[in-house]
C-alpha cells in the first residue's frame, strides 16, 4: 500500500499518495484541469504554484508539474499572472538601454529586495538579469534570463512591479537580432536557394525510381 | 540518487563507460531494420487498430483510439447554434496557437489580412513549447538540401509526398533566417557559424539547437510577435466543429468557451488547422512526451467536414522516453542526448545498438532489448534501459552538459539524480503523430475548398518515420506557407451561406454503417481524474 500525505488545495484536505506531484494531485483529488496546466513538462510555465508547509513560515514558488507532494503541504496555483507586456517593432527599436527606459522604465525602480530570485521556479538569478538589463547588457541579460518559462512567480512577489519575464524576452530578442554574430553560410545557402542552385538536384531526385532512392539511401556516407 | 536495487547494474556501466565510449557500434542493415520494426514497433501491432467504417477514408486502418473519436458524434446539432450573427469575422481563421498557428498568423498579418487565433489552452501551450533538440536546416558547405531531402525521405520509409517533402528542405535555411531575424537565439561560434549536431538517421550535421530549449525559445519568441502585432487571440476557447458554407468551402468554425462552455461562431474567408499532435490520446497505453491538449482535434474536426488522412496509422513512438523516475514517466529525454554522444547501454552495461539510428527502429530495437532479450532494467513500474549521460562530459569536456543540455539536467536533478555523473533510464513514449490531414503544396486540404493544415495536424510531410528536427521545421515552413497562402486565396474568397449540414449527414454515416457509440469528440483534453468520480 502507497503511504499517504495530507495536502491542502485552496484550503481544503485531500489525503493522496506521497509519490504524486502537485498536479497529479490535484488530479487524483478529483480536479479536470482545464488553466493551470500546460506542458506537463517543466517548460510552458503554465503550473505556477505557491506553497507553504505548515509551521514554517516561508511561503515557496514552484512548478506543479515538476514538483512532488509534502506532508501538510497548503498549495495555491497561481495560473495567470497580470505581467505587463508592452508592445514594439523588433525592426525599429534601438539597441541600447533607452529601449528598456522607453518600455519598462520600472526595472529602474527595483529595490534590490532579491524577492524575485528566491521565488524563481527555474532557480534562476532574477534579480542579477533584471541589473544587466537596467544597464543595457543585453547579452548577459539574456545568457542569465535563457532558462526562464514565463511562469510570473517573480513578478508577483515584485515590490516594484516588474515584469521580469517580458524584461528578459525583449533583451533575448535584441541579443539574438542584433548583437549575436550574423551567420555567413545561412545568408550564403539561402541566397543559392533562391538563385536555383539546387532545382535540378532536386527535380532529379523526385523522378528517380523507388529502387534507386533505396540505393541512394542505404549507400550515402554519413558524416562523422 | 538511486536506490540500492539499480546499484549493480549502474556498476556494470560505470565499468564498460571507457570502453563504450571507444566503441564504434555497427548501424543496421536495411533488412534488420525491417525485421526488427515488424517484430518489435507498435505500428506493426495489427491488433492495435481498427479499420474505419465512414468518411473519406472508409476502409483503412487507424489506432483503436482514433477510429473511436473520428466516428464519434459531434459535440453539438445544428440547432445549438445560429450562424446568422457570428461572434467573429476575419479573412484567417487559425485553430491552434502553436508554433505553425503563430508563424501562420504573424505572415498572414504580414500580407495584410485580418487574421485571428483560436486556441484551446494558452498560445503557446503546444508541443512546439517541449520540443528540444533542436530544427534541421542544410545550411553548411557540406551539405545541400538534395542530401536533406535523401535522408528525411530514406528515414521515413520513403513514403513522403515528395512535394512536400521538398518544398520542407529547400525552404528550410530561410526558415532558420527567418526566425534569426525575429531574435531566435541559436547556438553559435563566435564568427556567427552554426553550432550544429547529428540526429537520428542524418547524415550530415544540420542539427541547429537553441541549448536544449530550441522549441521554447522558437515558440516564446513568435508568441512575443504575434503580441506585437496585435494580433487578436481568443484562449481558452476550441473549435468543436468546423463552419462550411453552402458551396461545402470551409467559412469558418463554431467554437466553445473551455471554461464557462459558451458556444461562439467564427466566420472566416479562410480557415487554417494547427491543433497539432495526439500523444493524449495514450494510443496502445504509452506514455506520451505532449501537452496536454494533444487530442488530435484537427484531425477529427476536418474528418468530419469531409477532409481527407494521409497515413493516420503511422505514430513515432520516441526511443527515449523518461522510464524513471515515475514523477517524469514518459517525459522526453531529447535526442540530443545522443547526437553529444551518449549511447544506449543495457543492464549489464553493454551497447546494444547505433545510438542514432532513425527513432523507429531505435525505439523498435529498446522494447526488443527489453522483451525478447531480456536484458532491460527493471524500474519498479517497467524496464528501461541506461542512457548513459555521463559519456557526455567524458567526450566533450566537463561542462558541456550544463551548457548544452541544461534542462535535462534540471529535470532529473528535481528527483536527485545529476545526469552528469550518473546514467538515466530510458524507454519509447508516445511522440509524434506521423499522419494527418491530406495536403498539397500550398497546405490547402486535396478535398476541402479554403481549408488549410500546418504542423503536426499534417500527414505526408515526412512519410511513416519523422526525422529529430523536422517536426520544428515543419511547423515554421508550412506554418509560414499556410499563412501566406491562406491570406491571398482570402482576397477572392465571397463566402456563401453559413451551414453545418455536414454534422447530420456524418451522424447518419454512423447510424448507416450500424456504429453504435456513446463517444463525443473532439476530445479536447485528457481526463486524470480519479476515475470513481462521476
Amino acid at each position: 500500500m502507497e503511504k499517504l500525505v495530507n495536502i491542502y488545495l485552496f484550503g481544503k484536505k485531500y489525503e493522496v499518495p506521497e509519490n504524486l506531484t502537485i498536479m497529479t494531485a490535484m488530479e487524483y483529488a478529483g480536479y479536470q484541469l482545464v488553466r493551470g496546466c500546460g506542458c506537463r513538462n517543466g517548460f510552458c510555465g503554465a503550473c505556477a504554484t505557491i506553497y507553504r508547509i505548515k509551521g514554517d513560515k516561508e511561503l515557496k514558488a514552484c512548478l506543479a508539474c515538476q514538483t512532488k507532494v509534502e506532508d501538510n503541504m497548503y498549495i495555491a496555483t497561481l495560473p495567470f499572472f497580470p505581467l505587463v507586456k508592452e508592445g514594439y517593432d523588433i525592426e525599429n527599436i534601438p539597441v541600447n538601454e533607452s529601449v528598456m527606459m522607453q518600455l519598462y522604465p520600472e526595472i529602474y525602480a527595483c529595490i534590490g529586495c532579491n524577492a524575485c530570485t528566491k521565488s524563481c521556479t527555474q532557480g534562476l538569478n532574477v534579480m542579477q538579469y533584471i541589473a544587466y538589463a537596467q544597464r543595457g547588457d543585453f547579452e548577459k541579460c539574456a545568457e542569465e534570463s535563457f532558462d526562464c518559462v514565463m511562469c510570473g512567480v517573480c513578478s508577483s512577489r515584485c515590490p516594484a512591479g516588474i515584469s521580469h519575464p517580458q524584461v528578459a524576452m525583449l533583451a533575448r530578442r535584441i541579443n539574438g537580432k542584433y548583437l549575436a554574430p550574423g551567420c555567413g553560410h545561412l545568408e550564403d545557402r539561402v541566397k543559392e536557394i533562391k538563385d536555383g542552385d539546387f532545382k535540378e538536384l532536386i527535380e532529379a531526385l523526385m523522378n528517380k525510381p523507388l529502387d534507386e532512392m533505396k540505393e541512394l539511401y542505404n549507400t550515402r556516407e554519413i558524416e562523422k | 540518487m538511486y536506490s540500492e536495487k539499480f546499484q549493480k547494474s549502474i556498476a556494470a556501466v560505470e565499468a564498460a563507460r571507457e570502453k563504450n565510449i571507444a566503441l564504434e557500434p555497427d548501424r543496421m542493415t536495411a533488412k534488420q531494420k525491417e525485421d526488427l520494426l515488424a517484430a518489435f514497433h507498435p505500428d506493426y501491432k495489427q491488433d492495435e487498430f481498427d479499420v474505419l467504417k465512414i468518411g473519406p477514408n472508409k476502409g483503412e486502418k487507424v489506432p483503436t483510439e482514433l477510429a473511436e473519436i473520428l466516428q464519434a458524434h459531434s459535440r453539438i446539432s445544428a440547432d445549438c447554434v445560429n450562424l446568422e450573427n457570428p461572434d467573429y469575422e476575419t479573412d484567417v481563421l487559425i485553430i491552434g496557437g502553436g508554433g505553425a498557428g503563430t508563424s501562420a498568423a504573424i505572415e498572414a498579418h504580414e500580407a495584410g489580412a485580418n487574421v485571428m487565433i483560436v486556441t484551446k489552452l494558452r498560445m503557446g501551450d503546444a508541443n512546439t513549447m517541449m520540443a528540444e533538440g533542436g530544427i534541421q536546416a542544410a545550411d553548411k558547405p557540406n551539405d545541400s538540401p538534395a542530401i536533406h531531402f535523401v535522408d528525411a525521405f530514406g528515414g521515413g520509409h520513403f513514403a513522403a509526398k515528395k512535394e512536400l517533402l521538398s518544398k520542407l528542405v529547400c525552404d528550410a535555411p530561410e526558415a532558420i533566417l527567418w526566425l534569426s531575424n525575429l531574435g531566435v537565439e541559436f547556438d553559435k561560434e563566435a564568427d556567427g557559424t552554426m553550432v550544429t549536431t547529428h540526429g537520428g538517421g542524418t547524415s550530415r550535421k544540420r542539427m541547429h539547437a537553441a541549448k536544449d530549449y530550441s522549441g521554447a525559445e522558437i515558440m516564446r519568441t513568435l508568441r512575443d510577435e504575434v503580441l506585437n502585432r496585435n494580433i487578436p487571440v481568443v484562449d481558452f476557447t476550441s473549435a468543436i466543429e468546423l463552419i462550411l458554407d453552402e458551396n461545402g468551402n470551409a467559412a469558418g468554425a463554431v467554437l466553445m468557451n473551455m471554461e464557462t462552455k459558451e458556444l461562439l461562431v467564427a466566420k472566416a474567408k479562410t480557415v487554417i488547422i494547427a491543433t497539432g499532435g495526439a500523444g493524449r490520446m495514450h494510443y496502445q497505453g504509452f506514455p506520451t512526451s505532449n501537452h496536454y491538449g494533444a487530442t488530435a482535434d484537427g484531425l477529427v474536426l476536418g474528418y468530419r467536414a469531409g477532409a481527407k488522412l494521409l497515413y493516420a496509422e503511422t505514430l513515432q513512438y520516441h526511443p527515449t522516453g523518461v522510464a524513471y523516475p515515475e514523477q517524469i514517466f514518459g517525459a522526453l529525454v531529447t535526442e540530443k542526448v545522443r547526437s553529444l554522444g551518449a549511447k544506449l547501454v543495457n543492464a549489464d552495461g553493454e551497447v546494444f545498438m547505433h545510438p542514432l539510428e532513425t527513432r523507429d527502429v531505435a525505439a523498435a530495437s529498446i522494447i526488443r532489448e527489453c522483451s525478447e532479450r531480456d536484458n532491460g532494467v527493471d524500474t519498479g513500474s517497467g524496464k528501461g534501459v541506461w542512457l548513459d549521460t555521463p559519456m557526455i562530459e567524458k567526450i566533450g569536456g566537463e561542462g558541456t552538459i550544463m551548457k548544452r543540455i541544461p534542462a535535462m539536467w534540471r529535470m532529473f536533478d528535481k528527483y536527485g539524480i545529476d545526469i552528469r555523473k550518473e546514467p538515466i533510464l530510458v524507454y519509447p513514449t508516445l511522440h509524434y503523430q506521423n499522419g494527418g490531414l491530406d495536403i498539397t503544396a500550398d497546405c490547402m486540404t486535396t478535398n476541402v475548398e479554403n481549408l488549410f493544415v500546418a504542423g503536426e495536424a499534417v500527414g505526408g510531410i515526412h512519410g511513416k518515420n519523422r526525422l529529430m528536427g523536422n517536426s520544428l521545421l515543419d511547423i515554421i515552413v508550412f506554418g509560414r506557407s499556410a499563412g501566406k497562402n491562406a491570406a491571398a486565396k482570402a482576397k477572392d474568397v465571397k463566402v456563401g451561406k453559413l451551414s453545418l449540414s455536414h454534422i447530420e449527414k456524418f451522424e447518419k454515416e454512423i447510424a448507416d454503417a450500424g456504429i453504435e457509440t456513446q463517444t463525443v469528440s473532439p476530445k479536447l483534453l485528457p481526463n486524470y481524474t480519479n476515475q470513481k468520480n462521476i
